[in-house]
């Protein structure tokens, strides 16, 4: 089975990924790591203006037969979180690059980013 | 330890159950919860145990190990039934088949890594006292595959000489399952109509392929039955960790007081008295999933009890479990709190099954 890892992120050995858009940072789970989980049911992570920092754990997400915690890649505060996520939770199963995203931020060091794994080294982690 | 390996070959995950490397998932549990509640799904569930029983005392043996009535079984009939201990502790449940066209010959179905403590206990009371009758695990003999969903009598039936739509529930037949000699009883897990069907251990692959449909693993097996409140040995009873009654279990209606069996004494006290604590159905109104190990408490955080089960409902859209609490908490609507993460969340109680 191959996952899809997009070259555009960076990516922690816990299966978060991070991407740089216009000088804020997306965020979100693996296509491995959602696979792992199976079908997402329930994803809790803190709102609009809370920090998070990197290698800390920031969330929680279930799925049917599992209860996972969530690493943040990077540190910052948050600007925004996927709202349609707490209706549409299989968003992270159908979608995890894209509409399937969990927070936004406002990274605090953006240097941070270097410390993550490259898309080359992921593929590695997860063959 | 190695892992028993299922008679079939599955080309996916699989995990350790009751010692046997088992499939959680093929697609997802989602997909396959549906398509059994929808149309048809099929498990392998080979590592359910098969013991037969034959000889003179074939019956009394049985009756005496057994909660439920095994003189009211017909040959091709079966029932559910709880094994306890002295002390009327559920060691596990089963279902008892009166075998088909053998009269006083029966076989009953222990939990996955029950067999030999079973075929132990069996012969162990048999010596006790003194009865003529052969006890032989044949769980590596058989293989086994549920067939569950609205579409199961149509699809198995394509598949069969027996007539299913003459096979009562709780019934079984011998019969050609795509080219095997099986045992098909109108039994199943899952609160859909269905059949499992019982294959001599090397024929097991070719009956699974025969049937072309959803096929679904442990992960989906957990919340259709879940759905329906039924119990899984080793969650809602455990001899050491979570030692119950089947009166506290809810199964009261498989003990026969008016039947000699080991347990009975100890029950009849039981069911006079009433338990403290029952098993009892949990939704979760707050966001969330009750897991099993999860602490509920009253609304005030008085501490009441503790998940055995739980999961999301796929069928429901809710968060569900089931967990003992004090009598007075049986019925709808007593409100509740579970646990999760340090926070407690708002749910209440329900009324098993939870589909209707």
């Amino acid at each position: 089975m191959s996952f899809d890892v997009p070259p555009d992120c960076r990516y922690q050995e816990s299966h978060e990924w991070a991407r740089q858009e216009n000088g804020t940072v997306r965020l979100g789970i693996t296509d491995f790591a959602q696979d792992e989980l199976g079908d997402v049911v329930f994803v809790e992570v803190p709102g609009q203006g809370e920090s998070i920092e990197q290698g800390e754990e920031f969330g929680v997400i279930e799925s049917i037969k599992a209860v996972s915690d969530l690493y943040a890649p990077i540190s910052g505060t948050i600007v925004s979180t996927n709202e349609e996520l707490i209706d549409v939770p299989e968003l992270v199963n159908e979608d995890p690059y894209g509409d399937g995203w969990m927070l936004e931020v406002e990274p605090a060091d953006e240097s941070e980013l270097d410390a993550l794994l490259s898309p080359e080294e992921y593929e590695n982690q997860i063959a | 330890m190695t892992l028993r390996s299922p008679p079939i070959e599955h080309e996916t995950k699989a995990t350790d159950f009751g010692g046997w490397e088992m499939p959680v998932e093929f697609d997802s549990i989602r997909a396959e919860h549906e398509a059994v509640r929808e149309r048809v799904g099929k498990f392998d569930v080979s590592h359910m145990g098969q013991i037969t029983v034959s000889g003179s005392d074939a019956q009394r043996l049985m009756q005496r190990l057994t909660t439920n009535d095994v003189t009211a079984l017909d040959p091709g009939e079966a029932q559910y039934a709880g094994i306890t201990d002295e002390d009327g502790i559920l060691l596990d449940d089963t279902v008892v088949y009166h075998l088909p066209e053998s009269e006083g010959e029966y076989l009953f179905i222990p939990n996955a890594g029950h067999d030999e403590q079973m075929l132990d206990r069996w012969n162990r009371y048999r010596e006790e006292w003194g009865l003529d009758a052969t006890v032989t695990n044949r769980t590596t003999e058989y293989g086994m595959i549920a067939v569950q969903g609205p579409d199961a009598p149509n699809l198995l039936g394509d598949q069969t000489d027996v007539s299913l739509n003459k096979l009562g529930n709780f019934e079984v037949r011998t019969g050609m399952v795509a080219g095997a000699d099986c045992l098909i009883a109108r039994t199943g897990y899952t609160g859909e109509k269905g059949f499992e069907v019982l294959c001599p251990w090397d024929t097991t692959q070719q009956v699974w392929d025969a049937l072309d449909c959803q096929p679904c693993g442990l992960g989906a097996r957990d919340t259709l039955r879940l759905e329906m409140g039924f119990l899984l040995s080793g969650e809602e009873f455990h001899p050491e960790e979570n030692p119950r009654n089947p009166y506290e279990a809810g199964i009261g209606f498989v003990v026969k007081l008016d039947t000699e069996f080991v347990g009975r004494d100890a029950l009849e006290g039981v069911e006079a008295e009433g338990p403290e604590e029952k098993l009892v159905g949990i939704i979760l109104r707050d966001r969330g999933i009750p897991r099993s190990g999860y602490t509920i408490t009253s609304p005030d955080g008085e501490e009441l009890g503790t998940i055995t089960s739980g999961t999301m409902s796929p069928t429901l859209g809710e968060p569900i479990g089931l967990a003992y609490l004090p009598v007075e908490y049986v019925g709808d609507k007593h409100p509740v709190r579970v646990v999760i993460r340090d926070e407690p969340k708002k749910a209440h109680t329900r009324t098993t099954p939870f589909l209707s």
